[in-house]
């Protein structure tokens, strides 16, 4: 286990950027940093795309920052592994369709939908929720079978099941992990799942 | 499945959580980050944080005190008090909230609701409505001036909804500190009146108003404050006693599921025979 990785938590203004890094430090990692600067970003190791934000404010934010140029040469070109959280991973979308049409990064193909549900199921979709898990390498590695992680969200990131590693019912399968090489992105709150959430990124990292 | 949640409203006035009782008498509990510390390791599912002491003092949030406080706390915060502008929002997501609650605001200025849900999303917008019983039945109760507004919780909640609130927090005045049990009525004219995510607060004397409001309402969480500061481990006992019934998670390590209680929902003590093998059990650290 190493804990001397450089992790940079990319700030773009509206993400819970400090209950992430409180989180991460809990775990011993104190190579960590909350930042928007390149030189920093560009001497990370690994990189978290947190999130609470709308699709519109969120992206607008990545490009007025120049974050998406920068963060498209860490990813595509680099390979630098990223975990995005909530509107992180949504943003690594080809299109949102939260207030109007918005590209996304177009990291992994799909689209960014709400969640049109029946009556008796409240949206946003707020809560602890059990996930079934189709690919357990590296995120879910060290949780246990049918763990619960703290959802909050109104949309949700339709994609191609090759890129879902886990999904999870509330009335439709949200899909609640993707990946794609290098590219990794969760629904649900790590950073607010207790030790189930400590536990994904321990597994995480360690894969690193 | 989706689990109800049960939360803990900590309310704090002058930087000391408070316990408080029919929103007029407040008795000191002890400092915010300590309460958090302990309820986030008795695996309380969320925590709602209120800051009373902003609006009286007319001043802006704690960052300061927000920041202490979330520093232990591995479920989502969700924090009100003082919240007057986008920056205030802003500044707070940076000190460690997950959420923000607004209730002044969400009388007065329909703005900030609407722009909060188009920045931050509307799953980050809670609103937090008193509400009161009167003679013309429920209706909205203006904390900071002490009026009784001449709006019905459930009207208040329906508007806040559409301005893209994306959880309504109903709290009872008449119920704040009296043990006697949810006010189902006033949380059914919420629950009737939205499709968002109800909170319910205000009563909560034991496990079974918890089981009671969640056979009885629609709600998905609900919170109580008092009564969770005085007993040892009294969030996963009393969620052990509610998961009998309601789907609720349970997953820290003391489970107490073969644990049995007296008729008013106490502890009982184990056999001798139990607590004298207990004494050779060794308890290893979990390593995340």
């Amino acid at each position: 286990m190493s804990l001397k990785h450089n992790i940079v938590i990319v700030d773009y203004g509206v993400g819970n950027t400090y209950s992430v890094s409180n989180a991460i430090k809990s775990l011993g990692y104190n190579k960590l940093i909350i930042s928007d600067d390149e030189k920093v970003i560009n001497n990370a190791d690994i990189l978290i795309l947190p999130g609470v934000g709308a699709f519109e404010e969120s992206i607008n934010n990545l490009r007025d920052r120049n974050l998406d140029k920068i963060l498209n040469e860490q990813v595509l070109v680099l390979k630098k592994p990223i975990l995005g959280i909530c509107v992180g991973m949504q943003l690594m979308a080809t299109l949102s369709e939260e207030n109007g049409i918005h590209m996304g990064l177009n990291w992994i193909e799909g689209t960014v939908k709400r969640l049109e549900l029946s009556q008796e199921f409240a949206v946003p979709h707020v809560g602890w929720n059990n996930i079934s898990v189709k690919q357990t390498e590296p995120l879910f590695i060290r949780t246990p079978v049918d763990a619960n992680f703290y959802f909050d969200h109104s949309y949700y990131f339709d994609c191609e099941d090759k890129y879902v590693s886990a999904y999870c019912d509330y009335d439709i399968a949200v899909t609640a992990a993707v990946q794609k090489s290098n590219i990794f992105g969760v629904q649900f709150h790590p950073e607010k799942s207790q030790t189930n959430g400590l536990k994904l990124f321990r597994g995480f990292f360690n894969s690193i | 499945m989706l689990k109800k949640r049960i939360a803990a409203s900590l309310v704090v006035k002058d930087g000391i959580v408070v316990q408080s009782i029919g929103f007029k008498k407040y008795l000191p509990v002890g400092k915010p980050d300590i309460a958090i510390d302990f309820l986030n390791q008795w695996g309380i599912d969320e925590i709602i944080l209120t800051d009373i002491s902003t609006s009286k003092n007319h001043c802006d949030p704690d960052f300061e005190m927000v920041k202490k406080a979330a520093k232990k706390c591995y479920v989502p915060l969700t924090v009100g008090g003082g919240i007057k502008k986008i920056e205030h929002i802003r500044q707070l997501m940076h000190c460690g909230a997950d959420k923000i609650s607004l209730n002044q605001s969400a009388l007065f200025d329909d703005k900030i609701i609407s722009e909060a849900a188009h920045v931050f999303g509307d799953q980050c917008v809670v609103v937090s409505i008193d509400g009161i019983y009167t003679v013309k039945g429920y209706k909205v109760y203006d904390y900071y001036n002490q009026k009784i507004l001449d709006i019905s919780p459930g009207e208040l909640a329906k508007r806040v909804q559409g301005l893209g609130a994306g959880e309504i927090l109903i709290n009872s005045v008449d119920r704040d500190g009296s043990y006697f049990g949810y006010d189902i009525d006033l949380i059914n004219s919420i629950c009737d009146n939205v499709s968002v995510p109800v909170i319910c607060c205000g009563g909560a004397r034991n496990a079974n108003d918890f089981i009671d409001v969640f056979k009885k309402t629609n709600v998905s969480a609900a919170s109580a404050a008092n009564f969770f500061h005085f007993t040892e481990h009294a969030v996963n006992i009393t969620k052990s006693i509610i998961k009998k019934d309601i789907e609720v998670r349970l997953e820290t390590f003391a489970d107490y599921n073969d644990s049995s209680y007296s008729k008013d929902l106490r502890l009982n003590k184990k056999t001798d025979e139990v607590l004298e093998n207990m004494l050779f059990v060794r308890i290893e650290k979990e390593v995340i």
